[in-house]
């Protein structure tokens, strides 16, 4: 169905459609509506799902964590502060293997006060064990947010699914929405794990593990971690042959013949679509490269597209405060650092706490990405 | 303790869970207590409720009947000793 939905009124609607048997949340803005349409969604008696109202997000990933650990599909949305304050109970359902999804409505962090949209929340919680998917549009996030039910399902992984506050969070797009039945077809049913409930068969979830187990165990939620990459692909792949839209983890835009590309996630991806389409059209050689998965870190694919061009601008909605250059570029650094040839690259910080990125300023970064020039490790967008 | 095989990263299960029931046996957890409880056999009425409440199943029974407090678990909680109806059930400072 074609239906024009906000960002937080489809991922809604996708939750709806998904349907899982728990859900626990605490609204924040930009993300409240997510929490708010859903709980009129469990009012009304359109889901099935048990709605946990908790006193905060501390407590909803708590929540989501024991749901999670009785076998159960379980959901929640939230951004900035709160997933800030989630940041301890992040690392429990992800050592646990629990395949919680998260709508994530980016957002700033404090202080000071903003409530607009920037990475500054996932990128947080990078290191937590939680795949992070980054999407460009609004269509892209509901599409996402129901492949990510099946590929937490089947990677045993958490993952967030992150939409730019406000600027998708908040505005109205075109989507072509799945019915219902698509939808419960495709996740099909959860297979957990483990059961805490099951009590024909008890474990012991959460134990202490000392120094002779606490590394092995970890070693263990890397490799899943390691290992997640091609269940992504897996499931991109059937959502696409269903229903005709995909999403590679790793997409070249107007690539071909490119000398100089920005490396972008989120939903700057469109802006610098325009901005190519426009310096293509003054026969510059540009191109896009949009990064979907920041968690499994795709490096293979990284390392075989980056390796083609000969500057690449690596484009950071958040700044990890004097580190060398933003968290997207410093990884790319090290992914491309032990090639024999390499591009240069440069590190670009833009967008926080909302501040406007016109096709205008990813032009003027394209046109020094091209030149090769660049005085300062860091530039900051737009900054007066 | 004897020597034991310590199981390597890929033999464990997912999730760090414990799936082999029975690993409290060869883990004494009580030695970090700082209370201990010490139960008056003569006095007690034998109604059970210290059984009944301990969180660690650390009161050991007979027959049906309390027959002391397995130190090799209680963790000093005190729990036993406020649910004692008789207070029977004193807590010492643990002297080691």
């Amino acid at each position: 169905m074609i239906v024009a939905k906000t960002g937080n009124e489809a991922i809604a609607y996708a939750m709806k459609q998904i349907n899982p048997d728990v859900v626990a949340a605490y609204p924040i803005t930009p993300s409240t509506e997510i929490v708010q349409i859903f709980s009129n969604y469990v009012s009304d008696g359109e889901v099935d799902s048990e709605f946990v109202a908790v006193e905060s997000e501390h407590s909803a990933m708590t929540a989501c964590i024991g749901a999670a650990a009785c076998g159960c599909r379980v959901m929640t949305a939230t951004a900035s502060q709160g997933l800030a304050l989630m940041h301890e109970m992040l690392f429990i359902a992800a050592g646990l293997r629990l395949p919680i999804v998260m709508a994530v409505a980016s957002r700033s962090l404090s202080s000071p006060l903003n409530i607009h949209g920037d990475h500054s929340d996932s990128i947080a919680s990078r290191d937590s064990g939680w795949m992070q998917f980054f999407c460009e549009t609004v269509q892209e996030g509901y599409d996402t947010l129901i492949q990510a039910v099946k590929i937490a399902g089947k990677a045993y992984l958490p993952a967030i699914v992150a939409i730019d506050g406000f600027i998708l969070s908040h505005c109205q797009e075109r989507i072509e929405t799945l019915n219902d039945q698509e939808v419960r077809d495709f996740i099909g049913k959860l297979q957990p794990n483990y059961n805490l409930l099951d009590w024909r068969n008890p474990i012991l979830v959460g134990p202490a593990t000392l120094q002779d187990y606490y590394f092995e165990f970890k070693r263990s939620e890397i490799e899943g971690m390691n290992r997640a990459l091609p269940v992504i692909q897996e499931v991109q792949e059937e959502f696409g042959k269903r229903f005709g839209r995909s999403y590679p983890v790793l997409e070249e835009y107007r690539c071909e013949d490119a000398v100089a590309v920005l490396l972008v996630m989120g939903s700057a991806c469109g802006t610098c679509r325009v901005a190519v389409d426009r310096l293509r059209e003054q026969g510059k050689k540009v191109g896009m490269v949009k990064l979907r998965v920041f968690r499994p870190l795709v490096h293979t694919l990284l390392k075989k597209s980056l390796a083609k061009f000969k500057a690449v601008g690596v484009l950071d909605r958040v700044d990890a405060v004097n580190s060398y250059g933003g968290p997207l570029f410093t990884e790319v650094g090290s992914v491309l650092y032990d090639l024999a040839e390499r591009p240069r690259l440069f590190s670009y910080v833009y967008g926080l706490g909302g501040r406007e990125f016109a096709p205008e300023d990813a032009m003027a970064v394209y046109e020094q990405v091209l030149a090769g020039k660049k005085d300062e490790l860091v530039t900051y967008i737009g900054v007066r | 303790m004897a020597t034991k095989r310590l199981k390597g990263w890929r033999e464990l299960p997912c999730g760090a869970i414990i799936n082999d029931m029975g690993a409290v046996r060869e883990n004494k957890t009580g030695a970090w207590r700082s209370m201990r409880p010490v139960w008056n056999q003569e006095k007690c009425r034998q109604c059970l409720l210290c059984w009944i409440y301990c969180p660690d199943s650390a009161i050991m029974l007979a027959d049906g009947k309390v027959a002391g407090i397995n130190y090799e678990y209680c963790k000093g909680c005190g729990i036993c000793a406020q649910i004692c109806p008789a207070k029977v059930i004193e807590m010492e400072k643990e002297r080691k």
